[in-house]
């Protein structure tokens, strides 16, 4: 998927010139530019961005309430700060990023890809299975109890159960028959393995 | 839902409205009428009248044409004490026949043909997913609710209480055939190779869509009648 970006920035020529280096990034679109951020958070909802550059000096004292608040409302989206101006390490903090003024090229199209790294990754997640869950998939397919399952990995139950729950999420699937049959399709499983 | 179609919907479930009224409003009632022995060509008459003609209690009929319709549907603890609900376990015996002789044979007959393409690889485990699927409904239709269930339902209308079994394991002996059921569907859907018969995969995804909707409804009539009526029961004795 695209990522989404909104552009947070009074003045034009910074504004102008960030835009056109994230455009230029095939998987970065900026989706709306705002010149201060009163309609921020309609914007974000109304776009379904999922970065947001933001200058600080627009919010002044209320720049930690403003973030954190943005934060908790679109818990979805990477909030990057665009220092502009010398700003105390404090106001910076609160933020998932930095671009600076200063930043070549190559050093933003950098910064901007590690940005939204984490929301790829959780993305993935979400469909394939992780290396234990495949290990538990493998151990109830073959027809093995929870409780066996939790002494041969050396974790507990309540792991087992999770990863459990996590397989039926991720594959549709909830029966040991059905989970079986998905197993051996995707040869993760011979049938001579079956008891 | 707007308070005018609350109304209409209303009328509708009630004996002076036409069967045939009844069914435009909610047209997956009509697969219930073979279950209550209702005869086609009812004509224009009242679901009263048609109820009448086919012996069939006009309260429990309507109760269950609306847990059927709205699953957030309770009926009212009085229908449960006033209404004949001696047509309640025919019904049920004979949905479970209709699984079992009709629907049940429509699936396998479709997925035979898709077992037979998948030759020696998936073929023989798909035959062995399956019916080890049909063994669990068999199971749980024959011999847990006609034979243990059921008979101890009629004992207790009949006045005596089998201290075998209680109404309250029920509600906890739900099983997962409907899970398997959508199971199924994903590995036919999802996670078979995709040329494999295309169009007789999504032929009997639909299928198997329109069953597990059925076998869910059946469910809410055994969960929001069936056992709140045998708990009456069960209280009603000394």
């Amino acid at each position: 998927m695209r990522n989404r970006v909104i552009l947070c920035e009074a003045s034009e020529i910074i504004a102008n010139g960030l835009a056109e280096v994230i455009d230029s990034m095939a998987q970065f679109d900026v989706v709306a530019r705002l010149d201060n951020p009163a309609h921020l958070s309609e914007k974000i909802l109304a776009t379904d961005a999922n970065l947001v550059i933001i200058d600080p000096s627009l919010l002044g004292f209320q720049n930690k309430e403003f973030v954190t608040q943005l934060g908790k409302e679109h818990p979805g989206i990477t909030l990057v700060a665009l220092a502009t101006s010398c700003l105390d390490h404090a106001m910076l903090a609160p933020y998932g990023g930095v671009i600076e003024l200063h930043d070549t090229r190559s050093k933003i199209i950098g910064k901007m890809n590690e940005f939204v790294k984490g929301d790829n990754d959780r993305k993935n997640d979400d469909v394939e299975l992780s290396k234990r869950e495949t290990d538990v998939l493998i151990a109830v397919a073959k027809g093995m109890m929870n409780k066996e399952i939790a002494d041969q990995m050396n974790i507990s139950i309540h792991t087992v159960i999770t990863h459990r729950k996590n397989i039926t999420r991720k594959t549709g699937i909830k029966s040991v028959s059905g989970l079986t049959v998905y197993a051996l399709l995707n040869n993760l499983i011979d049938e001579n393995e079956l008891i | 839902m707007t308070d005018d179609i609350m109304a209409k919907k209303k009328d509708l479930f009630s004996k002076e409205a036409k069967l045939a009224e009844l069914i435009a409003g909610d047209r997956k009632l009509l697969q219930l009428l073979p279950r209550f022995g209702i005869a086609l060509g009812f004509g224009d008459r009242s679901i009263e009248e048609v109820c009448r003609m086919n012996h069939v209690g006009t309260e429990l009929f309507l109760t269950i044409c609306e847990i059927y319709s709205d699953s957030s549907f309770k009926p009212l603890p009085k229908t449960l004490h006033h209404a004949d609900m001696s047509g309640l376990l025919p019904y049920l015996k004979a949905s479970h026949q209709y699984y079992l002789n009709e629907r049940f044979p429509h699936l396998e007959e479709h997925l035979q043909r898709i077992i037979e393409a998948c030759g020696t690889k998936y073929g023989p485990m798909l035959r062995h997913f399956y019916d080890e699927y049909k063994r669990e409904v068999m199971r749980h239709i024959q011999f847990y609710e006609e034979e243990l269930v059921f008979p101890y339902i009629e004992a207790l209308r009949n006045g005596q209480r089998p201290d075998t079994y209680q109404i309250e394991e029920f509600r906890h002996n739900h099983t997962n055939i409907q899970d398997v059921l959508d199971d199924m569907m994903n590995i036919l859907l999802k996670y078979l190779p995709g040329d494999i018969l295309p169009k007789e995969r999504i032929e009997i995804s639909l299928d198997i869509m329109e069953l597990s909707d059925d076998l869910n409804r059946h469910s809410l009539i055994e969960d929001h009648l069936l056992i709140p009526y045998v708990e009456s029961l069960e209280n009603a004795l000394p």
